[in-house]
């Protein structure tokens, strides 16, 4: 037990005040002052108050109120100080790496940023614009969301309230399991498997709402569309709206459910009027955590959807293909050769960066507004105020 | 409205264990019945099983006969939704439900039972709080939350909540225990008034709430810890109270144990 810079507290001493430095508990407090007198006073006496019989060696032996190891304490409170520093630090760190790199190629931009759909970074003539970029990465992750919240509440509910425990257990497994397929994986099965059976649902969805240009499928039989990665993104994030999902369902107060059961409440009903509501705050905020996972997500969606050829018009279709942010940077990375061009990426991946954390921190201030245990909102508060017996 | 509960050879379980052996009894209609006995003997379980909410328990199964009216609630093509209707039940803790509003807490029952119209739904809800000495305290505030008020309003909302539906019955388990003397006050005066409607069956733990409210009294025993639950004498609270046949009943209501 020896420190290497020689600071490291007394194990035990003999002599309290021995070690020097800063003071300490144990060498403010006297040991021999009042407070061990008070102690051996009390243990002077017996149980039933009555003088104890003279035991001179036992009670005049000196408590040993001593300091005991605070090793462990410093050790400990060293390293959760520099791991906390540490994160502060590489946050701090990577923000400023993406804001030096993106801040010069943004100043040489000859078009506007946030509303152009162009992408031509590097040149002599830089031109580059994140709204298309934007548009699919958004609505990828939108139509995701549709399509695995009810389906995770769905599994939700059937886990906690409608399947026997012997088929419940292994249906909450199975789909815990979705998470651990990795991205590459759902790209492989996606393009391979999935999206070729997509497609008589794309015609079907194209042929009744072809008239919003929304769903006008454009000519050919392209499977890599926004719609396709939209499923398997929805695949993808149904594990997270899960878990959290039947997390707050299996937490409603039996006394909510049995309240609306008493009143002769069918189980659907129950659901209605006791499980939702209480979930509501936390499958919202499922639902984020997933948004923000299908936002950021790269591979599954670099290898599904196809990149427009860069002479056709743009089309807004969720038939069409696209690129979003994160499939943008991961197919050109093997051309960041200037670094204006590169500077020009880091952009994006910078404005990626800032919808995620705003998606996530609206996840967490939901949860933490109206979790169970939380404090009421405002107007409940007034009303509890004004109550009386 | 009010109708007669009557029980033969009424075993409740839970599981493999059984947690009330063979109890008989009737229930008038229009009158107040108070269950008492120690802790653990089965009275809660019991009254549980009068509007078969015992069954909500995975495992749990009860035997015997339960007869509202001369109809059997566990006759087979009952349905437990249906006798949960015609008997209502009031619990320990007062649970309204928190997102709803005073008025919506109220009108829940009616809605699942299918009523829409605002006008009638105005009305019943007007009249239960009423009938549930509430109305004067939130009449102005009826689109508020019910979880914003005071224990033993949230209680008697639950109580407004459970007669909206007009029940022929209604059960309380223990329904001041969560409550401070005053509230308590308040809901027994209810329950003095709710007599006039309804058959109130009600589980205490308080022996001068038996006493004050109810006319007839059962206790309940158990013979040790593990053993069922038993019923061991019902009568008119007077003569429980005054002059039991049983000598278990006179050491618990004199306070010699339990």
């Amino acid at each position: 037990m020896s420190s290497p810079d020689g600071t490291e507290p007394p194990d035990r001493p003999a002599e309290p005040a021995a070690s020097g430095g800063e003071p300490r508990i144990e060498d403010v407090v006297d040991t021999t002052g009042p407070a061990a007198v008070h102690f051996e006073t009390l243990t002077d006496e017996n149980d039933d108050g009555r003088p104890a019989a003279p035991e001179p060696e036992e009670s005049k032996k000196k408590l040993d109120l001593g300091p005991v190891g605070h090793l462990g304490d410093r050790l400990f409170s060293g390293l959760a100080h520099g791991s906390g520093g540490l994160v502060v630090v590489i946050v701090a760190f990577v923000g400023i790496f993406l804001l030096a790199l993106a801040i010069p190629s943004l100043a040489d931009n000859n078009t506007s940023f946030l509303f152009s759909r162009v992408w031509e970074p590097g040149g002599s003539d830089p031109k580059f614009g994140i709204a298309a970029l934007f548009y699919t990465t958004i609505i990828s992750s939108i139509i995701a969301m549709l399509i695995a919240v009810p389906i995770a509440i769905g599994v939700a509910l059937f886990v906690t309230y409608y399947a026997p425990r012997r088929i419940a257990t292994p249906v909450a497994h199975a789909v815990d399991l979705l998470a651990a397929v990795p991205s590459i994986v759902y790209g492989l099965w996606g393009l391979l498997f999935f999206a070729p059976i997509l497609l008589p649902v794309i015609n079907g969805l194209s042929a009744a709402l072809g008239w919003i240009p929304l769903f006008e499928k454009p000519i050919g039989d392209n499977v890599g569309v926004i719609f396709t990665i939209s499923v398997v993104l929805a695949i993808m994030i149904l594990p997270v709206v899960t878990a959290i999902s039947r997390e707050i369902f299996a937490q409603t107060p039996i006394a909510h459910r049995e309240g609306a059961l008493a009143l002769g409440s069918t189980k659907w009903e129950m659901i209605r009027m006791a499980v939702l509501p209480y979930g509501r705050s936390g499958v919202t905020s499922a639902a984020m955590l997933g948004l923000g996972r299908a936002l950021g997500e790269t591979v599954a969606v670099m290898i599904i959807l196809t990149v427009p050829n860069g002479n056709d018009p743009w089309n807004s279709s969720i038939f069409a293909g696209g690129e979003t942010f994160a499939s943008k940077i991961a197919n050109n990375a093997a051309e960041f050769d200037t670094p204006e061009k590169t500077g020009a990426f880091i952009a994006a991946g910078l404005v990626l960066f800032v919808v995620t954390f705003l998606v996530n921190s609206a996840a967490r201030l939901i949860v933490a507004r109206s979790a169970p245990g939380a404090k009421r909102p405002r107007r409940n508060r007034r009303a509890t105020e004004g109550a009386s017996v | 409205m009010a109708k007669r509960i009557e029980v033969s050879g009424l075993n409740v379980y839970y599981g493999d264990f059984k947690a009330v052996e063979d109890v008989s009894m009737t229930i008038e209609p229009r009158s107040v019945t108070a269950f008492i006995g120690p802790s653990g003997c089965g009275k809660s379980t019991y009254l549980r099983t009068l509007n078969r909410m015992h069954e909500v328990i995975p495992g749990a199964r009860v035997e015997g006969k339960v007869l509202l009216d001369q109809q059997d609630l566990y006759a087979t093509g009952v349905d437990p939704v249906a006798v949960r209707r015609v008997v209502g039940m009031v619990f320990q803790r007062p649970n309204p439900f928190p997102t709803m509003s005073i008025f919506d807490n109220v009108a829940s029952g009616l809605k699942l039972n299918g009523v829409k119209d605002r006008k009638k739904l105005t009305e019943v809800v007007e009249a239960s709080l009423k009938g549930a000495n509430l109305w004067n305290e939130v009449k102005d505030r009826l689109d508020k939350p019910g979880a914003g008020l005071s224990g033993g309003q949230q209680q008697r909302l639950c109580i407004a909540r459970a007669i909206a539906v007009e029940p022929e019955v209604i059960l309380m388990d223990e329904p001041c225990s969560a409550l401070d003397p005053i509230s308590t006050l308040a809901i027994e005066d209810l329950i003095e008034k709710l007599k006039d409607k309804f058959t109130v069956v009600i589980v205490t733990h308080n022996m001068q709430q038996a006493a004050r409210v109810s006319d007839q009294t059962a206790f309940f025993n158990l013979a040790a810890t593990g053993k069922p639950g038993r019923l061991i004498e019902m009568a008119a609270t007077k003569q429980i109270f005054s002059n039991p046949t049983e000598k278990a009943t006179e050491d618990y209501i004199t306070g010699r144990f339990g």
